[in-house]
C-alpha cells in the first residue's frame, strides 16, 4: 500500500494558512484544485509570494514549476503585493468605445504609474481589466471591489482622493 | 417524487403569498447594484414596514434588462409580467416613501420608465422568462412558478431517448457562438459507452461586451442547474462542472447558494427527485484568462492545468475531461432547455427562422441610448435591434457600425442592418453571432482603430501555444499600430492581409483562427478609412 505524501507543515502560525489548508482539504489535496488553491492564497494574502507557492505545490504533491507555471499563466493572480486600494479601469469593447483610455490616462497623469503598477506609497495599485460585465454603465471602473459606473477622469481621480 | 408532488408544492408556495396582492422589485443583479440598489431595497423594506402596507411584498429581483436607467424598480400585481408593470428608474433610498405610497395609489410620474417603449414590448422572454420576476436565491420562488417540473417530468416520464428526441426537434443550437447542434452533440456523447461522463456548463464569459451569462446565473441560477441536470440524464453523465468567471462574484454566489439549496431538496445528489440518476454539480472558478473560453483549454483549467487548448479531434464528445466524454454547452444553451421539455420541441421550433430556432438573448452596449439586456427572436433584423428596441444612437449622432461576436467576430456597417440576426446569415456578413454581445460604434469611431484594439486584445490573450497565434498576432498589432499612427505604406497594408489568411488557415483553436476576422471584416467595408490613413504612394 502507497502512503499519501506528507503534507508539508504551515509555512508561519499564520492563521490565514488554515483558511488555504481548507481548500485543499476540502478538494481531497488533488492535484487538480491548483486553480482554486491559489484563488484561496490570493483571497488570503492578496498576492501570491514564493513561499506560498512553495507550500501550494508540496502540499499538492506537484512540482513548484507546474504551480509557477499556472500562477503566471493566469491574469488574475498577482506575484507582487498590491496597494492598500485598488483601482480597475474595465478595458472591455464597451468602455474602450465610451472612454476608458481617457479614464487611464487621467490616472497615469495624476498619479505618475502605469497599469500594473502601485504608487511609491503602497497606496494605490492601477490595474486593467478585460470585461467586468458592467458594459450598461461603461466605462466602469472597479474601486476596491465595488463597480463604479459611468466614470470620468476628473471625478475618478476625486473618488480615489478621498480614500484613506 | 412525482410531477403531482412537485406541482402540490407549488401551489402550497403560492398559497403561503395568497395574501400579497402587489410585489414591489428591486432589480440586485450585477449592475443595479453598482448603481446602489441594494441601499434601495432596504429603504423600500423599511418604509414597507413603517407605512404598513400587509398586501404588499417587498423583494429583490434578476435583471430587467435596461441596465442603463439602473437601479430599477418595479411596482406589480403579483405574477404580473415586466411589461405591464411600473418601473421606475435611476431610483434613490430617498424616494422609497413616495414608491410605497404609489403602490396602492398614482404612479410617482417623476421617477417613471414606460414600459410601453419597444425595448419592453418588442421582446419575448424565453430564457429570461423568470428574470426581473422571482428572488434569485429563493428555491421556493423558483419552484412556485413550475421549477424543475420539466426535470421531474424528464426523470419520471421520459426516457433519456425521449429527452434527445425533443431537444432535437427543437432545433437549438449552442449559444456560445458556434452554433452547432445541441441535439446532435447531446446524442454523439449518448451514444459513447457507459461510464464516467461528465457535463460542463461554460460560463466564461469572456468576450468583452457581452453580459448574457452573467444576468442567467444572477437572475435564474436553477434554471442552469434544471437544464444540467436535463442534459446530464439524457447523456448519461453523473458529474458536472460550472466553469465560472471569478470576475462573476455576484454570479458565483449565487450558483453555490442555488446548488446547496437544490441538493437539499434533493433535486441534485445521489437520488435526484427520488429517482435512481445520480447527479453532482460542482463549481470551478476561472482566473482571467479568455481563452479558457475555447471548449479544450477550458477542459484544461478545470484539470488545474494551463487554459492551452488540444488539437481536436478527438473532440470532448469522445475524450473529454480526464479521458471522459464530455459535453460542454454555454449557459444560455442549458437555460433554453427546461422550457424546451415543458412545451416540447416543436413549440420552439415554432420560433425563429428556418436554420436558427428559439430566441437569443443580446447584450446592447456602446453608443446606444437602451444599454442594457434584450431577448429577441432569431430572425429579427439588427436594425430593429438597434434603431427600435435599441433606441438608436445618442447625442443625433450617425451610426457607424455594429460590432457582433466579440474579438472573434466582426463589424457590419448601415448598409447591411436589415438582415434578419441568425447564424447563418451573419456569416456570409464575415462575423459571426458569437455569444450575444452587440457593440454599437458612432461616426466618432475609427475603425482602424477598433481592428486595433481587436488584435491587441488577441495578442495578450493568445496561450503562446501556437506559433500562427503567438507571432501573428504580435506582428499583425505591430502593423494596425502603424497604421493607425498614419505611418504604415501600402506594403504594410497587403502584408496584414497576408498575415490575416495565414493565422487564420494555421492557428490551433478558434481563438487564432478567428483572430483575423475583426481586421477582416473593417478592411471589407471600411476599406477606405484604411486607405485614407496610409503614407502617400509618391
Amino acid at each position: 500500500m502507497t502512503q499519501p505524501p506528507a503534507r508539508p507543515p504551515l509555512p508561519s502560525d499564520d492563521k490565514r494558512w488554515k483558511l488555504v489548508n481548507a481548500t485543499m482539504r476540502r478538494n481531497g489535496y488533488a492535484g487538480h484544485a491548483l486553480i482554486e488553491t491559489l484563488h484561496s492564497v490570493q483571497d488570503a494574502f492578496g498576492y501570491l509570494d514564493e513561499t506560498s507557492l512553495r507550500f501550494v505545490a508540496a502540499s499538492l504533491d506537484l512540482p513548484v514549476s507546474k504551480v509557477f507555471g499556472v500562477a503566471t499563466f493566469y491574469h488574475i493572480f498577482m506575484l507582487k503585493p498590491k496597494g492598500r486600494h485598488t483601482c480597475v479601469v474595465c478595458t472591455g469593447t464597451a468602455c474602450y468605445i465610451k472612454g476608458a483610455g481617457g479614464l487611464i490616462e487621467g490616472l497615469q497623469e495624476h498619479y505618475g504609474i502605469d497599469p500594473g503598477e502601485t504608487t511609491g506609497d503602497d497606496r494605490l495599485s492601477l490595474l486593467t481589466a478585460r470585461c467586468v460585465g458592467a458594459c450598461g454603465l461603461a466605462p466602469a471602473v472597479v474601486v476596491d471591489g465595488e463597480v463604479l459606473g459611468k466614470q470620468a477622469a476628473d471625478t475618478l481621480v476625486a473618488t480615489l482622493e478621498e480614500l484613506s | 417524487m412525482h410531477l403531482e408532488d412537485l406541482a402540490e408544492q407549488a401551489a402550497q408556495y403560492r398559497n403561503e403569498e395568497a395574501h400579497i396582492e402587489r410585489e414591489v422589485r428591486v432589480c440586485v443583479a450585477a449592475s443595479c447594484q453598482s448603481s446602489g440598489s441594494l441601499p434601495v431595497l432596504e429603504a423600500l423594506k423599511s418604509a414597507c414596514d413603517t407605512q404598513g402596507a400587509g398586501s404588499c411584498k417587498v423583494k429583490g429581483v434578476g435583471c430587467m434588462g435596461l441596465c442603463s436607467a439602473g437601479p430599477l424598480v418595479a411596482v406589480a400585481d403579483k405574477d404580473c409580467a415586466l411589461n405591464e408593470s411600473v418601473l421606475y428608474r435611476d431610483v434613490t433610498p430617498d424616494d422609497a416613501p413616495d414608491i410605497m405610497a404609489s403602490v396602492c395609489g398614482a404612479p410617482v410620474e417623476r421617477l417613471r420608465c414606460p414600459t410601453d417603449q419597444p425595448f419592453f414590448s418588442r421582446q419575448q422572454r424565453i430564457v429570461l422568462e423568470h428574470s426581473g420576476l422571482i428572488d434569485p436565491d429563493s428555491l421556493r420562488g423558483y419552484i412556485a412558478v413550475g421549477g424543475y417540473a420539466a426535470l421531474v417530468r424528464a426523470l419520471t416520464e421520459m426516457t433519456p431517448a425521449d429527452v434527445l428526441r425533443e431537444v432535437t426537434t427543437s432545433g437549438l443550437r449552442g449559444r456560445g457562438g458556434g452554433g452547432y447542434p445541441t441535439g446532435l452533440k447531446w446524442s454523439t456523447i449518448a451514444k459513447m459507452p457507459p461510464g464516467q461522463k461528465y457535463v460542463v456548463c461554460n460560463a466564461d464569459e469572456g468576450d468583452p461586451g457581452a453580459f448574457m451569462d452573467r444576468a442567467v446565473l444572477e437572475s435564474d441560477p436553477h434554471r442552469v442547474l434544471e437544464g444540467m441536470a436535463i442534459a446530464a440524464y439524457a447523456v448519461g453523465a453523473s458529474k458536472g462542472y460550472v466553469y465560472v468567471r471569478a470576475e462573476y462574484p455576484l454570479a458565483v454566489e449565487r450558483l453555490e447558494t442555488a446548488i446547496r439549496k437544490a441538493k437539499r431538496a434533493g433535486f441534485l445528489g445521489a437520488k435526484v427527485a427520488d429517482t435512481q440518476f445520480a447527479f453532482e454539480i460542482e463549481i470551478r472558478l476561472g482566473a482571467g484568462a479568455f481563452v479558457c473560453g475555447e471548449e479544450t483549454a477550458l477542459m484544461a483549467s478545470i484539470e488545474g492545468l494551463r487554459g492551452q487548448p488540444r488539437p481536436r479531434p478527438p473532440y470532448p464528445a469522445e475524450s473529454g475531461l480526464w479521458g471522459c466524454p464530455t459535453l460542454i454547452n454555454n449557459v444560455e444553451t442549458f437555460a433554453n432547455i427546461a422550457p424546451i421539455i415543458r412545451e416540447g420541441g416543436d413549440w420552439f421550433a415554432s420560433i425563429g427562422t428556418e436554420g436558427s430556432k428559439g430566441t437569443k438573448v443580446f447584450a446592447l452596449a456602446g453608443k446606444i441610448k437602451n444599454t442594457g439586456l434584450i431577448e429577441v427572436p432569431m430572425g429579427t433584423s439588427l436594425r430593429d435591434i438597434i434603431e427600435v428596441i435599441g433606441g438608436g444612437i445618442p447625442d443625433g449622432r450617425a451610426f457607424k457600425a455594429v460590432q457582433t461576436g466579440g474579438p472573434s467576430g466582426g463589424c457590419i456597417p448601415e448598409a447591411h442592418l436589415d438582415i434578419p440576426v441568425d447564424y447563418d446569415s451573419l456569416k456570409t456578413l464575415g462575423t459571426i453571432m458569437g455569444s450575444g454581445g452587440l457593440i454599437v460604434m458612432d461616426e466618432t469611431s475609427c475603425m482602424v482603430d477598433v481592428a486595433r484594439f481587436f488584435m491587441e486584445f488577441c495578442m495578450s490573450e493568445s496561450c503562446g501555444k501556437c506559433i500562427p497565434c503567438r507571432a501573428g498576432t504580435w506582428q499583425m498589432h505591430a502593423l494596425l499600430d502603424t497604421l493607425t499612427k498614419g505611418r504604415g505604406t501600402r506594403a504594410d497594408l497587403a502584408l496584414l492581409e497576408d498575415l490575416c489568411d495565414v493565422v487564420r488557415a494555421t492557428s490551433l483553436c478558434g481563438l487564432g483562427q478567428t483572430a483575423p476576422n475583426p481586421v477582416l471584416s473593417t478592411l471589407r467595408y471600411f476599406r477606405d478609412e484604411y486607405e485614407a490613413k496610409l503614407l502617400g504612394d509618391a
